[in-house]
């Protein structure tokens, strides 16, 4: 689309929808589940994350958006400490979270503890070569329970939770690998789901599948978020619009701004938002 | 396109396919050479030590005489020998394998462990053998008993199931790995719940290849001291009396498949040479048939685990 035209079109947009568009201090973020506080990371010795600061409410869908290598998976990682698996990665600032107002990333803060708590929706369709039933229960597995009756009723309920129980109730002893693709990464999410995470991350979770299944995919994640609160990644603009209530957009390692998703999308206060919005880069 | 410059592309597609087939031909020979070999040496210990392959020949003692001479006590020992080394081997070798691909840090120590392995698959075997005598057979007092050589053997081939174990659990997918993590899981569970369970197939395969080529090891257990005529078994490990098992059998003298045939070979008389074929036709068997269980195995669990 030619630039100016594409502007035109933005403007007519902005103009039709300005009436409904909170202004930036009429959003209140009700009650935060998790906040970063100038949080840097690095790899090595280079940032890949600037002092960014990034509230996230409570039973909301936040997104954030931004180009390739814009750090908005690596600020993903750091909340449920994927970072700590592999060495030379080192953290600044913190991540609170509440109820209990803790540092996700405080030394003392076992990570283990933050990924029981947090859980997380890859890329990529990541299911265990094992059984459906397994894979949904592998989260209370790990936790250490081992009735029979209660795994299969917790199981039963993340399936339906993740919309997949009606394509699989009779195929729980097959192999989770012969599911199509969409069914793979409900899965996934049944499976994360399952443990009753209070804060869900999904990273690009449907940049893998085809238009239909990334369909079922947002009208999940749009009807979890009464229960769980989810902070999602995605580079599809589009899907930052269906799917959140707050966007984040972030640029080579910084937050360049947040805001409700709407007030976003339509009025932008930041000219590289409205750069990248306009598709004038990325 | 002119037809001229059609022409032109199928003379030099001509000419560059036909060095496929040289290269195709080259490749064929050389393959036919390994597979010759292979064929020829069955075939011809087949000929030669068919005719003393039977029931009596498997069920008999050595013997001064040739037609009586039998391996009840060569493969025996080989097969005391081969569940020592395993119950070694396995549990050493696969541990250590997972520690170093999961929990080690990697600094230059690490690194440094890491080259050690690597050259240990390289020592040559009679080194082992050398360090058999010293440690197993006098040091630990274990004497030159189905135990050293069994420990032996497992020494040697330690280094092959490090090295198949850690290629086998870094052959798993990150994102398994980050699968599981995400849950909750501590390293321990991921271990034991994905990446053990998941690389098994590949695991198995390897350590049953370095335990068909420790079957033949000669020369370790030679040095070590292993008899090479022994006209008894080992005592039984199970007993009529408490406690039922018995392990003395670790402690007996031994004899093994290829010390046997070392024997026979050096006999002046040709009936004896006929008795080495037929136990290096037995032996191949046994080697062909781990290979076998290998390839089995890699087979079924390559059925499962396909991300």
């Amino acid at each position: 689309m030619d630039e100016t035209l594409n502007k035109l079109y933005f403007r007519s947009l902005v103009d039709s929808e300005r009436e409904e568009a909170p202004t930036p201090e009429a959003h209140d973020l009700r009650k935060l589940k998790a906040e970063a506080k100038g949080l840097s990371f690095y790899y090595g010795e280079v940032a890949a994350l600037k002092a960014v600061n990034l509230p996230v409410a409570e039973h909301q869908v936040t997104a954030l958006i931004g180009p390739s290598g814009c750090g908005k998976s690596t600020f993903l990682r750091a909340v449920n400490r994927m970072h700590d698996l592999y060495p030379g990665s080192r953290y600044e600032g913190g991540i609170r979270f509440y109820p209990d107002d803790i540092d996700l990333l405080d030394k003392d803060v076992d990570p283990i503890e933050v990924r029981m708590r947090i859980g997380m929706v890859f890329q990529k369709p990541n299911p265990f070569p094992k059984s459906v039933f397994d894979n949904v229960a592998y989260g209370l597995r790990v936790r250490g329970e081992r009735n029979r009756r209660l795994l299969v009723e917790k199981v039963e309920q993340a399936l339906r939770d993740a919309a997949l129980w009606a394509e699989v109730k009779d195929r729980l002893d097959d192999m989770a690998l012969n599911l199509s693709g969409g069914q793979q990464q409900r899965l996934c999410i049944a499976r994360a789901l399952a443990t009753e995470p209070e804060l869900l991350l999904f990273d690009e979770p449907t940049s893998a599948l085809d238009p239909i299944a990334t369909a079922s995919i947002e009208d999940l994640i749009q009807g979890l978020k009464a229960r769980v609160t989810i902070l999602i990644v995605t580079h599809n603009m589009q899907q930052a619009a269906r799917v959140s209530d707050y966007t984040a957009f972030m640029y080579l390692g910084e937050l360049v701004e947040f805001a409700p998703t709407k007030t976003l999308f339509t009025n932008p206060s930041d000219r590289r938002t409205e750069n990248y919005l306009t598709g004038r880069f990325g | 396109m002119p037809a001229q410059d059609v022409q032109e592309i199928r003379q030099l597609v001509a000419r560059r396919k036909r060095w496929d087939k040289v290269f195709a031909i080259l490749g064929l020979l050389s393959m036919m050479v390994g597979v010759m070999t292979l064929l020829a040496l069955i075939i011809d210990m087949g000929i030669d030590g068919g005719g003393r392959l039977s029931w009596d020949f498997f069920t008999s003692y050595p013997s001064r005489h040739a037609e009586r001479a039998g391996i009840l006590s060569a493969w025996v020992g080989t097969a005391l020998v081969m569940l020592v080394t395993a119950a070694a081997a396995i549990p050493l070798g696969v541990m250590a394998g997972i520690y170093l691909e999961e929990y080690a840090p990697r600094n230059w120590l690490t690194n440094l462990m890491e080259i050690n392995v690597t050259n240990l698959a390289a020592v040559p075997s009679i080194v082992y053998g050398l360090l058999a005598l010293g440690l197993f057979v006098y040091q630990l007092d274990f004497g030159q008993s189905i135990l050293s050589a069994g420990l032996t053997l497992a020494l040697m081939i330690l280094a092959v199931v490090i090295v198949v174990t850690r290629e086998a659990i870094r052959g798993i997918p990150a994102a398994i790995r980050e699968g599981s993590y995400a849950l909750g899981a501590t390293k321990w569970q991921t271990v034991k719940d994905h990446l053990l369970p998941y690389s098994m197939g590949r695991i198995l395969t390897g350590i049953i290849i370095g335990m068909a080529s420790a079957i033949g090891e000669t020369a370790p257990l030679i040095t070590m001291g292993a008899l090479t005529f022994i006209a008894f078994l080992p005592p039984a490990p199970v007993e009529s009396g408490f406690p039922y098992l018995s392990f003395d059998w670790l402690f007996a003298p031994f004899t093994v498949m290829p010390i046997q045939m070392f024997n026979w070979v050096s006999r002046p008389q040709a009936a004896f040479l006929e008795n080495a074929a037929a136990a290096g036709f037995v032996l191949l068997g046994m080697t062909l048939a781990m290979n076998a269980l290998a390839i089995w195995l890699r087979f079924r669990f390559r059925k499962r685990g396909n991300w």
